[in-house]
């Protein structure tokens, strides 16, 4: 019988892959010999959000390798990393972090999906297995908190700034807080924990100038928004603030609002659905989009330029990222950035703890992520990334960070900085304030005890 | 069978975290979800495609009879939750009376979104949470809280064999007759004075129970996380897969058919890591994963259209002759 065939072959498929993946870890036990650090990359490389995913993580690794190449490690100790795939997946996201939160003796030290859906699913688990959550500019908002949320940060903003900042920019082109009243914005958002995130700030602010706020969410993955879009012009919006994530969605969005007749320049994109793949993806009709910029994009940054040189000039064939050319991109100087948090918290967390050149555990690694501090220009400079990221630095209470931004246009072919500096909220205690509240409230009703917090 | 059960109970102790939490946790819960659309789509043969929408029910129903009634236990919220699920699966039935076969299936596509579209639209249902992804409360049994993996795994353990069990005698007696009598012929049955509409709304109302209590074991023991953005579309898909790879009309291709399309991603994806490590492009050997995957299941179809079930029912029929055939 056939089916029998296929089950005797399949079994010396099976006994090939045993011994090859054999062979594999006792080479891999045999080669440790330098201290290792390691660090869990749970990408996402197929799917709707694979642009995000490969330049993300592409960035990541870069860095990862050029720390180690460069360097030799921090202070002697190899980065390692073990790369799972989520494809944006709750459900596929919790067996990575499983399945990567032991290596071998070591315990991962911190765990950053790039996606608040799939921080969410595991920012009840963290602190129990003593894993910084990092949710760069993603994530749940009042884990900025961190008398509530000590193993969560969200470095260097998180999307109640964003939409803040996005509003602050609205008033100042229409000429003050007093011009807003009777004003429409459209919150045009996918359907997801991440499209409804930055909802509870928005609603506050709209209250508080009294313009109007209208609400419309998109299903995922937002490849339709034929009715979304008559919707908006229907309601005759002001500006629209668009909150989607990857490719197909951007440029639908970009398209539609072109075909009915919506003024690209009074839409304003999100970060993480925001990137020079977005923006091709709508065609000529993306030229003078507004899109928000967490980390400037880029080579004439010198920690960019030097990446370059090292993994991928002369066909180096070291780096990561299968299109060279998209180094220096949103994406990939993102995930750079993210990476460089890494590897500053882990050398924060060998000095606070007095392990130089030794590998540190979570709770360790933790306090290092704690101490993060861009506050030095030198240091920034001595990095190469000054003036790519705002200058900020993390407290006991304060897991936010930053809290701004630049906006940027798409001037066809590349984006252009809009604004002269960073900018965040027109009251950023305002936002600080709702975000303190909503922690509390979480605490009180989970029953948590406020850490207590200095400063 | 007693020696399975005995291995099955005491595995905790030789798995570790990752294979409990990661691996037999989903697999037990999602087979039992399998198991419910097989009792609609293999035994009563109605084609259903909203199994994820009351495995939603049933998570949400858990969520909110944990919130609302003080100090109950988790199996009795998940059993009332299943209830819930089965109450809104027989509404959803009612079409069935009329329409069969694809038609039947594009109605039910109905029930999928319109369950996830009201969980997000009526924020009662999230006791009005801004973000609309709840944590999910701690699984308490008699005041002891189920915490970790092997805790949490006895306790899905428990519920599943105890429902497959259940069904597994449905199926043998004259209920599952009754489903079988209408999936054969409906008219038939009919005349042999069979009632239709207690059949066939029998079988929705089972279903979706296993669906639910299914779905509030999903968001308890597994996400540890309450969002309707967990039971898409796609869920339902993937539920159906497994129904159809597993075996039809059999109790065992439910877990078979869970084990293949929820483990074999998984284990593509541990395999090319092991082997290639880092000299193959990350990007292309996920895409690479997709691609086996797929064929893997066009193989399937093709050399045993009957299922896993069936495969598994011809190996061991060979394994008892053996050495010596026919």
């Amino acid at each position: 019988m056939l089916s029998n065939k296929i089950l005797r072959r399949g079994w010396s498929g099976v006994a090939a892959a045993v011994a090859m993946w054999a062979t594999a870890a006792m080479s891999t036990s045999a080669m440790a010999q330098q201290p290792e650090q390691y660090f869990p990359v749970a990408s996402m490389r197929v799917g709707p959000y694979n642009a995000m995913g490969t330049g993300i993580f592409g960035g990541v690794i870069d860095y990862l390798n050029y720390v180690n190449i460069k360097y030799g490690g921090v202070n002697g100790v190899k980065l390692v990393y073990e790369e799972c795939e989520t494809e944006y997946n709750a459900a596929r996201s919790v067996e990575c972090y499983q399945r990567l939160l032991n290596r071998g003796d070591q315990k991962m030290l911190l765990w950053d999906p790039y996606g608040t859906p799939l921080a969410y699913a595991v920012i009840g688990r963290v602190a129990s297995d003593n894993v910084v959550l990092a949710q760069a500019g993603y994530g749940r908002t009042d884990a900025a908190d961190g008398r509530v949320w000590p193993w969560v940060f969200g470095a260097t903003a998180n999307y109640w700034s964003q939409i803040a900042m996005k509003l602050n920019y609205i008033q100042q082109k229409e000429g003050g807080i007093d011009k807003m009243k009777g004003k429409t914005i459209v919150h045009l958002h996918i359907d997801t924990a991440y499209g409804r995130e930055p909802l509870p700030a928005m609603r506050q602010i709209a209250k508080d100038w009294g313009f109007n706020l209208i609400e419309i969410p998109i299903a995922p993955p937002g490849l339709e928004q034929q009715s979304q879009w008559l919707q908006i012009r229907q309601a005759k919006a002001d500006w629209v603030t668009f909150w989607g994530a990857g490719a197909g969605m951007s440029g639908t969005a970009i398209t539609t609002a072109a075909r009915i007749g919506f003024p690209r320049n009074k839409i304003i994109f999100v970060t993480f659905g925001g990137a020079e793949e977005d923006m091709i993806a709508g065609g000529a009709q993306a030229t003078d989009t507004n899109v928000v910029a967490m980390v400037l994009p880029g080579k004439q940054w010198p920690l960019i330029a030097d990446i370059e040189k090292v993994l991928y000039s002369d066909g180096a064939g070291k780096g990561n990222m299968q299109n060279p050319t998209r180094v220096g991109t949103i994406y990939y100087n993102r995930g750079v950035i993210a990476a460089v948090n890494y590897v500053e918290a882990l050398r924060n967390a060998q000095k606070i703890h007095n392990k130089v050149g030794k590998p540190v555990n979570g709770a360790e690694f933790r306090d290092g992520y704690e101490a993060l501090d861009y506050t030095i220009e030198a240091r920034r400079k001595e990095l190469g990334i000054d003036g790519m990221l705002p200058p900020y630095k993390l407290t006991c209470r304060n897991h936010e960070g930053a809290g701004t931004f630049h906006m940027m246009r798409w001037d066809g072919a590349k984006f252009e900085i809009v604004t002269k500096d960073w900018m965040g909220a027109n009251d950023p205690k305002m936002i600080r304030q709702l975000i303190e509240d909503s922690a509390e409230k979480y605490a009180k009703e989970n029953n948590i005890t406020l850490r207590d917090c200095p400063n | 069978m007693a020696v399975l059960l005995m291995a099955a109970a005491l595995v905790p102790f030789v798995a570790n975290a990752y294979w409990l939490s990661a691996i037999l946790i989903p697999w037990l819960i999602l087979s039992l979800v399998a198991l419910g659309q097989n009792i609609l789509m293999g035994y009563a043969g109605q084609l259903s495609l909203g199994s994820a929408g009351f495995m939603a029910v049933g998570a949400f129903a858990c969520y909110n009879f944990i919130l609302r009634v003080p100090g109950i236990p988790f199996i009795v919220a998940v059993i009332l939750s299943g209830i819930c699920a089965a109450l809104v699966g027989i509404a959803f039935g009612l079409p069935s009376l009329r329409i069969r076969g694809l038609y039947l299936a594009v109605a039910t596509l109905a029930s999928q979104f319109f369950i996830v579209w009201s969980l997000d639209k009526f924020a009662w249902f999230k006791n009005y949470d801004p973000a609309g992804v709840i944590t999910a409360q701690k699984i308490m049994i008699l005041g002891h809280d189920f915490a970790s993996p092997r805790e949490k795994y006895w306790v899905v353990l428990v519920i599943v064999l105890v429902l497959t069990l259940l069904a597994k005698n449905m199926a043998r007696g004259s209920v599952g007759r009754g489903w079988m009598a209408v999936r054969d012929m409906d008219v038939a049955a009919e005349v042999t004075g069979l009632s239709l509409l207690r059949t066939k709304l029998q079988a929705f109302a089972i279903s979706s129970f296993y669906c639910g209590v299914g779905g509030a074991l999903f968001a308890f023991a597994y996400l540890q996380t309450v969002e309707p953005s967990a039971f898409t579309i796609e869920l339902s898909f993937r539920i159906l897969f497994m129904v159809i790879i597993g075996g039809l009309g059999t109790i065992m291709g439910s877990f078979l058919g869970a084990g293949f399309i929820l483990l074999m991603p998984i284990f593509l994806n541990v395999f090319f890591h092991t082997v290639f490590g880092k000299s193959v492009d990350a990007s292309i050997a996920s895409a690479l994963e997709q691609i086996i995957f797929g064929v893997m299941i066009i193989t399937f179809l093709i050399y045993e259209p009957l299922g896993l079930a069936r495969l598994w029912q011809l190996t061991k029929e060979r394994l008892r002759l053996w050495p010596f055939r026919h």
